[in-house]
């Protein structure tokens, strides 16, 4: 359950940031994986890569890029919190930053399909 | 602001970490406070009731507490804006031990406010000359930004970090360090930066801002967090931490 002192915008752009993080990490293995194929020749690494052709795994990979974007953006604004001095609007800048990524995570699809 | 008539359903904690709500029926009345709905409980209904107030005006930052779920100034809020269908749910501080009832014990609160070293330590004695600090310095608007910290914990109580790592000093003692790292007359900024850059010190931050949102007096600890942490950076690149 959400706590009602947790109902404002920045935390749910820290647990954003985090579940995004998470959910890199968990795909770096697979990532390495598909990368690792490359040294059993170039055929079957062309053929892990043919999976990617379907719909399924080109949502997956939408929500990837979403999440890598996420993941980048929310990390520059926090930077940028902490590293230059300080500017109020940081729940509008998070706010810019999630609506950044899913505007890449659909440029990437329909560029894919 | 609310009108007369009508009755408020009030759950209260009663007990210690072990207790429980309790549930009253409180008058509804115009332009009440939370802080006169606990009062009338403790009058009208159960007089061990325990909890803390004293100037009722939001100066003193002694009776905040849990209301609906979020941490408040009971004395400036008035239940016409927080209460859900006439209901309120009033809990003691989060984060803090609970001495009785809606009572918190602020030791720890204030402990940490002495580990971060958050006492004004001067260099000039009472035969110097009074220093004159410009207000339109950058400083002294850093300070300014910072000073009106009332001491209430509501902060504290906000911070999901405190919840998660106790040992953390906390919004409102790092916001205090702020002020005096800002402060031209203090001479312990060098002790203080070190009191603050280390493992319970400001890089515990994740800036989720519950501090600032929650902050009664509008102060932003989430701010001063951050320039302690560009402060810990320099110092650190000097090698002085």
């Amino acid at each position: 359950m959400i706590r009602p002192h947790r109902h404002q915008p920045l935390w749910w752009a820290f647990a954003l940031h985090r579940l995004s993080g998470l959910a890199l990490a968990v795909f770096l293995p697979l990532h390495f994986l598909v990368l690792g194929s490359a040294l059993n020749g170039e055929a079957v690494f062309d053929g892990v890569l043919a999976w990617s052709d379907f719909g399924l795994v080109k949502l997956a990979e939408m929500g990837l890029v979403f999440l890598l974007a996420l993941h980048l953006l929310g990390g520059l604004r926090l930077l940028a919190l902490e590293f230059l001095p300080w500017r109020d609007g940081q729940a509008t800048l998070a706010a810019v930053a999630g609506s950044a990524s899913a505007v890449i995570a659909f440029a990437f699809l329909f560029n894919a399909i | 602001m609310g009108a007369d008539g009508g009755n408020l359903s009030v759950r209260i904690w009663k007990g210690g970490a072990g207790g429980r709500l309790i549930e009253f029926e409180a008058p509804q009345r115009a332009n009440q406070t939370v802080l006169d709905v606990v009062t009338w409980v403790q009058r009208h209904r159960d007089p061990g009731l325990a909890y803390r107030f004293a100037c009722r005006v939001g100066m003193c930052g002694s009776c905040a507490m849990t209301v609906n779920g979020k941490p408040r100034w009971t004395c400036r809020t008035h239940v016409a804006k927080v209460a859900q269908d006439s209901r309120l749910t009033i809990e003691p501080l989060r984060n803090l031990p609970i001495v009785k009832d809606l009572a918190c014990d602020m030791t720890v609160f204030f402990e940490k406010w002495r580990d971060a070293r958050g006492r004004f330590e001067g260099r000039a004695t009472r035969y110097d000359d009074i220093e004159c600090i410009a207000p339109e310095t950058p400083a002294r608007q850093a300070v300014d930004a910072g000073i009106e910290c009332i001491n209430c914990a509501v902060c504290y109580a906000a911070c999901d970090v405190v919840a998660w790592k106790p040992d953390y000093l906390g919004p409102a003692a790092l916001n205090r360090v702020w002020t005096l790292q800002n402060d031209t007359r203090d001479a312990a900024q060098a002790e203080r930066l070190a009191a603050v850059a280390g493992e319970a010190g400001c890089h515990n931050c994740h800036s989720q801002q519950g501090c600032t949102t929650h902050c009664p007096m509008s102060l932003n600890p989430t701010a001063s967090i951050a320039g302690l942490k560009r402060a810990v950076f320099m110092a650190a690149l000097r090698g002085e931490v």
